[in-house]
């Protein structure tokens, strides 16, 4: 096992520049996550990494070892790739045993570990089907288990559960868990689900059109987002944005909006004063919106209209409109709403997040 | 399927069905009939009161006899065997090493040098047989398998090259990039995985270069003179066709025997053969 540094790293297709400039530092035994949509660049990223395609300029090392001009096969990586990539005229014990074998080891010892893997993964009985008798998840399982016999240095995974259906792949997401807990091998993973890299990653890389947007702990881009991308990105619903203009009056400043007025919690009372008279990005998670109460003073609260209600069981989202601004609301399942109705909202005022126009960097 | 009343199915779907399989096996219906006709039917006038053209009443083996006894038939037969088994075999490997780097080595005219390979193809036998016969006669050739062994690949390298890129490019790619990240190197890869899926699709371009070059006429007819290096199809013609006679039992015997071991090539080979055409990999 074994840290990996990206250097600088650059990728140019011809006239493309896929990867402009991504810098990480991945410490050993670390899961980390590469999340973004598609195209953003993660994905040629991995495969830089991998040696499946070549650095334009920049350097990648797997622990001290520059890897640059080193060929795949001599990295000692494992790549999990999104249509499992098994091998369809072999079985699933040879599949799991190419790589073992290619590599000379003694025959004993690659039913010895093939069997090992097997039995983690649960998929001991398959051992001699071939990968099309088998479904989806099992193939899934056979694709992890030839990176784990190899026990190599990094894992590396291309978006594996996207062919996935909803519910295996909250359950394969558990077991991959689980199975970095127990092997502890450095991996990178490739996804464009927000929620698969909050859930998996010990840190979070959020990428865009081949940048790095923000790295961190999952809670701390969901906390305290370093754009309005990430805020955007990250979170489910999505945040809700709305152009506010700060308004300062004294030593108290409000957010002015053509559908509410907010007090600027006072901890940005200062942050905020250059942006006097002048307009914010104002976002406003839906579950830090709910239902007012009589008590909660109007610099919290906002008057909206209801347009659609969606009853999930645990909650409802509420897609209410306020002024010019379309907000989700995550209020309690027992509201009864119907769409046109008038609702009250208050929000977390602590919780608000402000961003510049210009740069749409946060502001804190 | 054709839904519907019966009727429906007769008419657009059994009777053109029927109709299309007279059409395509009445010449090899014909073929078998004249084999085991005796003489005397063959050339009885059609206004004989017991003319029978399509059903033979006494069957017989002179024909087939007369061309095993008569004529070099099993040379034939022997010859035509060897020269597109050994150019199959050629331009299977060519096609296959071909195909493999048009599609999946990323080199600069890959996509131009394709083309120009396809164009080659297009370039026909009747023009290329020509300059053809000038090497022949230069490398002192002439009258030897090996003519025909070396002038077949011509035409069926471009089209083993052909058929094989198309069926590389079904192969996911990431099958390879994982034996690589496995530990093998590109040509292992090639060996271990690429080359073992890729076999329905081997296995059609060698039954069809086979087929080609055990049908082939002209340059066979051009490079071969001695009756004993000739193939079935010219030795068959040339040596069964005298001035304007024409030895109709023998020729159709040679023709029916001529066209057994490609019919057993393709029946054998024929699930392989139609997921080739089709390319489907299943993962």
């Amino acid at each position: 096992m074994s840290s990996v540094s990206i250097r600088d790293v650059h990728k140019h297709y011809d006239d493309f520049h896929a990867v402009k400039g991504v810098s990480l530092e991945i410490n050993d035994h670390e899961f980390v996550v590469l999340v973004g949509p598609s195209g953003c660049g993660k994905t040629t990223t991995l495969r830089m990494v991998a040696g499946l395609e070549s650095i334009t300029t920049g350097e990648i090392a797997i622990g001290d070892l520059v890897v640059n001009d080193l060929p795949p096969m001599d990295r000692d990586i494992a790549m999990v790739f999104q249509n499992y990539a098994l091998y369809p005229h072999m079985s699933v014990f040879d599949n799991m045993a190419f790589g073992l074998r290619m590599r000379k080891f003694p025959a004993a010892e690659v039913d010895r570990r093939v069997k090992d893997a097997a039995g983690i993964l649960g998929i001991h009985d398959h051992l001699h089907r071939k990968p099309r008798q088998l479904s989806g998840g099992q193939r899934q399982r056979v694709a992890l288990g030839r990176a784990i016999v190899r026990n190599p240095q990094v894992f590396l995974f291309d978006e594996p559960l996207s062919n996935l259906d909803a519910k295996l792949r909250v359950q394969m997401r558990v077991e991959l868990k689980k199975l970095h807990a127990r092997l502890e091998t450095t991996s990178i993973y490739v996804t464009h689900d927000q929620v698969e890299a909050m859930t998996l990653g010990d840190r979070v890389v959020v990428m865009r059109d081949g940048l790095i947007q923000q790295v961190g702990e999952p809670f701390s881009l969901y906390s305290q987002p370093a754009n309005k991308y990430v805020a955007g990105f990250i979170g489910s619903p999505a945040m809700n944005f709305a152009k506010a203009q700060i308004i300062y009056s004294d030593d108290r400043a409000i957010a002015r909006h053509e559908g509410f007025n907010i007090d600027v919690p006072k901890a940005l009372v200062s942050v905020l004063r250059p942006y006097n008279n002048q307009s914010v990005w104002l976002g406003i998670r839906p579950e830090d919106l709910r239902t007012a109460q009589p008590d909660d003073p109007e610099g919290v609260c906002l008057i909206t209209s209801v347009e659609v209600a969606e009853q999930l069981g645990s909650e409802i989202l509420l897609d209410v409109r306020c002024g010019d601004a379309a907000l989700v609301a995550s209020v309690e399942p027992t509201l009864r709403v119907r769409p046109g109705d008038q609702v009250k909202l208050a929000l977390d005022s602590e919780k608000l997040h402000f961003f510049d126009v210009a740069t749409e960097k946060s502001i804190t | 399927m054709i839904e519907g009343a019966a009727w429906r199915r007769w008419v657009f779907f059994r009777i053109p069905l029927a109709g299309f399989l007279i059409f395509l096996l009445f010449p090899f219906y014909w073929m078998i009939i004249t084999t085991f006709r005796p003489d005397s039917e063959l050339y009885r006038p059609w206004r004989a009161a017991n003319y029978a053209p399509f059903w033979t009443w006494e069957p017989t083996l002179t024909h087939v006899k007369y061309l095993f006894n008569e004529t070099v038939f099993t040379t034939w037969l022997w010859n035509t065997m060897f020269i597109a088994s050994a150019s199959t075999i050629i331009s299977l490997i060519c096609g296959v090493f071909a195909g493999y780097a048009l599609s999946r080595l990323n080199f600069r005219f890959a996509g131009s040098l394709g083309s120009a390979i396809f164009i080659t193809y297009l370039v026909p036998q009747t023009l290329l047989f020509i300059p053809l016969s000038e090497i022949i006669r230069a490398y002192k050739l002439g009258d030897t398998p090996w003519s025909l062994i070396l002038t077949y690949p011509t035409f069926l390298i471009p089209f083993c090259t052909w058929l094989m890129m198309g069926y590389f490019k079904a192969i996911p790619k990431e099958l390879e990039e994982c034996a690589r990240i496995d530990g093998a190197s590109r040509w292992k890869a090639m060996i271990y995985i690429v080359l073992p899926v890729a076999v329905p699709g081997i296995l059609s371009a060698g039954i069809f270069a086979f087929t080609l070059s055990w049908n082939e006429f002209i340059y066979a007819l051009v490079f071969l003179s001695s009756p004993e290096q000739k193939t079935v199809p010219v030795g068959v013609v040339s040596e069964l066709i005298r001035g304007d006679v024409f030895f109709w039992g023998p020729l159709m015997a040679g023709a029916l025997l001529g066209s057994i071991p490609v019919a057993i090539a393709y029946s054998f080979f024929v699930e392989h053969y139609v997921s080739g055409l089709t390319g489907s990999v299943k993962g």
